[in-house]
């Protein structure tokens, strides 16, 4: 089917996020207000005012009645879904990088960025369930890793918070203690920053994209390298079908390496492979930059991807696609 | 690692008797005591005893001593010191105080020699060079020798000693790649610091690998024309490789800051070149051509000069030497090798090493030539002179015995190029003639059919005698060629044959092919196939054409291709982009009828290079005959062909059956955990019920078939 283009953000997409039932859609962008879509037809229903600076990250809660995004200036706020009420701020003394709420929505997982002598953090927030109680106390918070944190989740059955970032390093750690239980070495591990991560739909395994142009799956428990996704360009964007056994992955040449002459040459699609198999099923053109963000609609039927061009690109599979033999 | 050096479980036993543990140590902070290698040679350690001396800077590498000056009286003294001082003070700067005239203090004598001290060794050796031998007067000519030299003069022994025979020691078997069972071809690449040879797998769809080494060359790789060799540059000069397992070294050629090489076509000789910075801004740059025998390693002459001596001809212009200088003809036995001067073509003879008949030959305004790959004959091309008075000219010259053999003159015209066919059959000359109003030019073709008696010449101009030239290309051995031609976006190609119409053969066009997105014609070595390439602007697309059948087999396209060739047996094609461009770097295999068989991706890829093949030792009737009853033949291969492919997808298909069975008993595993974990996730989602997880939900996509009816009327039908 044709894709649906969703032009609603002035700036680069940095961040997609589907609601548990997979009829709303939030964006995050560089401009300052993230956005929701209805996920069927691309409508726009509304955007969420009051952050003053490039949005990098999105969670929304399983009843979609919250929202939570991370912004680089500096504060993590808390949303009310329905009526775009700030319903709190978090702030912090460094940008917030990341976001993701815990299994049952009562905690919040928020990295920072190193920022002005400040080194980054990975910090736990208990949500209230009246937003009149809501404290801006951390109920954890964890130290250690050098450079960004770009994602961090919580694990399964939020026993676990696993990390990844620009020193290409996969941590996992302990969400109670703080303390570090497992990490990748250097031969299996990335070569390069990882740029993102995505859980798959039961928290079993998880998909990392790297900028050394390649995509990994892990077992989330053992942190056992499961497959390797070799890609012919830097990966910014990764996501897992929750109904096939497919991976999507996008990316493309970075600014500075992109040639004026041909879209082609900048790798700007989204790559489907067996995640099986490892091999490529096929690709998605369309953006004419790299691919920041990339998600699943939760019933495995459509797709979104989001561009440094500034659209969101809704795809909706058609009726070969599932019948796709390997 | 030296045969004597202990193997790896050896080494593993001797740490375990003394009691140290291995995986402690770090090997790589181990400094062994200065000049004790403890019996370990390491692999480069001939090279650094070998090679050149290096230079030990004794601080006299400026000083020359004069000797056979006239011996004089000090009231002359200062009269000879003003002569030395002029004959040096022109190849170089003498450093103050650097002239110095021993007297013997008991004549007041001088002793008949000099030292000068130049500012740079460089000067001290052009000094050298040029005044050696230099005559004063009739009984003193001068001798001149570098300081440095004295020391190793005075330690050549008195007496002779008959060098010794080595006994003789059975050379590696260099031809051994052509050996192979399944007659593959090996090519080799070049990616960031290391240089691979693979076999061209076709059959596996893949390359196999035969030798891979890092930093192997300071800065390219060549093979040799038959294959035989592989030739690495480095800053010391250049060294082949080949033998049957591995590449061994077979010899060195030193020559300091080598920057080009080229072998001569029947791999008997090597030429090196290199040129240097003058110390004086305004001078040209200095230049060395070494001639080495492959087989010996033996250098057999070296041309020095400044690099004016070896750019006439006027198309080198100031962006300095054309390469090759030296152009090899006589066919395979590399009986000569020439360039071009001013006025004049040089042709050494390689039995001697010295010019043909002892002088060059003079060739008023020459600027360029070439010689016929199978014969020993020149073709020269000399420009218009005289505003047109004087044409220009195309001649043959037949070596030795500087033989015309056939001329032709050309009028208004702008440029000349020369192909020659490589069996050297014909030569066709493109000629850019002006127009009338001498603003813009025409191309016309003058072909020469050189092995017909009296070597008749036809002229061939294009249907659009304006269309510009954009590629021409002989078919190798075959008698058609393909030209590239047009002004627009969308060139026309156009292929024409010498062979039709009876005895007196007529050149003829074969067809046309319209608005193609070609600028490169690349024929399969084997003739009949051709692939039309469309490099740099047409971001590299591919055309497979077949000219027996003047039909397309298929088209390709190879994203932002920068480079192509076919493997020296025409039955595969690479296509690569190399480290030109910073993306897509690496290189596609295809077949020759334009499937793509497989594509490696490689960062920093700067070249890739088929391995050569000497030619087939089968007469031209026997290959005839092969190919006549191609289907006796092909039937083995046939058989081979399928059982190959019948493993590989067997292999394939296990391979699949194992991936499945590992993630099965992962998705087991997970469901299992997931199972067990139910009660919790309950517990956090505060007892919510529902526990599907988005995935379990299960859609089922029904089809309804609604009937309304909307509207019923009769009528007739009569």
């Amino acid at each position: 089917m044709r894709p649906i283009l969703m032009k609603g953000h002035e700036r680069p997409l940095t961040f997609l996020k589907y609601s548990r039932e997979g009829d709303l859609l939030f964006s995050c962008a560089k401009d300052h207000t993230p956005t929701v879509w209805f996920a069927d037809d691309g409508e726009r229903l509304g955007t969420y005012r009051g952050h003053n600076g490039a949005v990098w990250c999105c969670d929304v809660s399983r009843d979609s009645t919250r929202l939570v995004t991370g912004s680089a200036d500096q504060s993590v706020k808390l949303w009310d879904v329905q009526t775009g009420t700030q319903l709190y701020t978090f702030n912090f003394n460094s940008p917030a990088r990341s976001v993701d709420f815990s299994v049952g929505d009562k905690l919040v997982v928020i990295t920072t960025d190193p920022f002005m002598g400040n080194p980054s953090t990975i910090q736990v927030k208990r949500i209230a369930r009246d937003p009149a109680d809501q404290t801006s106390d951390s109920v954890l918070t964890i130290k250690g890793p050098q450079g960004r944190i770009n994602r961090a989740v919580w694990g399964p059955l939020n026993k676990t918070i696993i990390s990844a970032g620009e020193d290409s390093i996969i941590r996992i750690w302990d969400a109670e203690t703080g303390n570090l239980l497992k990490e990748t070495d250097k031969e299996s591990g990335h070569q390069k920053t990882i740029s993102s991560l995505c859980m798959s739909a039961d928290k079993s395994h998880f998909l990392t994209g790297s900028a050394d142009k390649s995509a990994k799956l892990w077992d989330s428990r053992s942190l056992t390298l499961l497959k390797t996704y070799q890609m012919d360009r830097p990966v910014n964007a990764v996501a897992i079908s929750p109904l096939l056994d497919h991976v999507v992955i996008g990316g493309g040449q970075e600014a500075v390496n992109v040639t004026m002459t041909d879209r082609r040459a900048g790798k700007f699609e989204a790559k489907f492979y067996h995640k099986i198999l490892q091999d490529e099923i096929g690709g998605v053109k369309g953006h004419f930059g790299p691919i920041n963000a990339l998600a699943f609609n939760p019933d495995g039927r459509s797709f979104s991807s989001g561009g440094e061009d500034g659209y969101v690109r809704l795809h909706h599979f058609d009726p070969e696609y599932f019948s796709i033999r390997m | 690692m030296a045969a004597a050096a202990l193997s790896m479980p050896e080494i593993e036993n001797k740490a375990m008797n003394l009691g140290i543990d291995l995986s402690t140590i770090d090997f790589d902070n181990i400094v062994l005591p200065p000049g004790d290698d403890f019996g370990i040679n390491s692999d480069d350690e001939d090279i650094l005893h070998e090679e050149e001396a290096p230079e030990f800077e004794t601080g006299y590498g400026n000083v020359i001593v004069v000797d056979n000056l006239p011996v004089v009286s000090p009231e002359k003294f200062a009269k000879l010191e003003g002569v030395i001082r002029k004959i040096y003070g022109q190849t170089g700067v003498i450093k103050e105080g650097g002239l110095w005239m021993p007297v013997n203090p008991d004549t007041n004598m001088t002793l008949g020699y000099c030292f000068i001290e130049f500012n740079t060794a460089q000067e001290a050796k052009e000094a050298k060079e040029k005044t050696d031998g230099y005559k004063l007067d009739k009984s003193h000519i001068f001798v001149v020798d570098m300081f440095d030299d004295i020391d190793r003069y005075m330690n050549v022994p008195d007496e002779w000693t008959p060098a010794e025979i080595k006994p003789y020691e059975a050379g590696d078997h260099l031809q051994h790649w052509l050996t192979d069972e399944k007659a593959r071809d090996q090519f080799v690449i070049r990616a960031g610091t290391v240089t691979e040879i693979f076999w061209n797998d076709a059959r596996q769809v893949r390359p196999d690998p035969v030798y891979q080494r890092q930093y192997w060359t300071d800065s390219f790789v060549q093979w040799s024309p038959l294959g035989t060799y592989l030739a690495t540059v480095h800053r010391q000069g250049a060294a082949v490789w080949g033998g049957k397992s591995t590449f061994n070294r077979i010899h060195r050629f030193p020559h300091n800051q080598v920057k080009h090489i080229d072998f001569s076509p029947g791999e008997r000789f090597l030429v090196t070149y290199s040129s240097q910075e003058p110390s004086n801004p305004r001078d040209t740059h200095r230049v060395v051509l070494n001639i080495f025998d492959l087989g010996t390693g033996k250098l057999m002459r070296d041309f020095k000069g400044s690099v004016d001596d070896f750019t006439t001809g006027g198309s080198g212009g100031l962006s300095g030497i054309s390469w090759p200088i030296f152009k090899w003809g006589g066919g395979k036995e590399d009986k000569y090798f020439a360039r071009i001067g001013k006025n004049a073509i040089y042709v050494y003879e390689t039995e001697t090493f010295i010019l043909v008949d002892k002088k060059s030959y003079k060739v008023d305004n020459v600027v360029d030539f070439s010689w016929s790959p199978t014969d020993s004959i020149l073709a020269l091309f000399v420009p218009e002179l005289g505003g047109g008075n004087q044409p220009a000219r195309v001649s043959l010259v037949q070596m030795p015995g500087k033989v015309e053999l056939r001329q032709k003159n050309l009028f208004s015209v702008s440029d000349c190029k020369m192909y020659w066919h490589s069996n050297g059959e014909y030569l066709a000359v493109k000629v850019d003639r002006y127009t009338k109003t001498k603003k813009s030019t025409y191309t016309g073709f003058e072909l020469f059919r050189i092995k017909e008696r009296d070597i008749p010449i036809e002229v061939l101009e294009l249907d659009n005698k304006n269309d510009k030239i954009i590629a021409f290309a002989w078919e190798p051995k075959g008698h058609r060629f393909a030209v590239i031609h047009g002004d627009g976006p969308r060139p026309d190609v156009s292929f024409y044959s010498m062979k039709t119409g009876g005895i007196t053969a007529r050149v003829s066009k074969l067809t046309t092919l319209k608005a193609k997105q070609a600028n490169a014609l690349y024929w399969s070595p084997a003739g009949r196939f051709i692939v039309l390439a469309g490099l740099k602007g047409f971001n590299g697309q591919l055309e497979f054409y077949n000219v027996d059948d003047l039909e397309t087999m298929a088209t390709g396209e190879h994203f932002m291709c920068t480079d192509i060739e076919w493997d020296p047996t025409g039955r595969y094609v690479a296509t690569a982009v190399t480290s030109v461009h910073e993306m897509e770097n690496g290189f596609h295999i295809w077949s020759f009828n334009g499937k793509l068989l497989y594509r490696i991706p490689k960062d920093h890829f700067f070249q890739f290079q088929w391995r050569p093949r000497p030619p087939s030792l089968l007469s031209p009737e026997k290959e005839e005959e092969i190919s006549r009853n191609l289907r006796k033949y092909s039937k083995k291969y046939e058989a081979e062909d399928q059982d190959v492919s019948l493993a590989l997808s067997e292999q394939d298909r296990k391979k699949r059956r194992a991936l499945q069975e590992e993630w099965e008993t992962w998705t087991a595993r997970w469901k299992q955990y997931h199972e067990e974990e139910r009660e919790l996730r309950l517990q956090l989602r505060d007892g919510e019920a529902s526990d599907d997880e988005g995935s379990q939900e299960q859609y089922e996509a029904k089809e309804v078939e609604a009937e309304e009816v909307l509207d019923v009327h009769e009528e007739i039908v009569d």
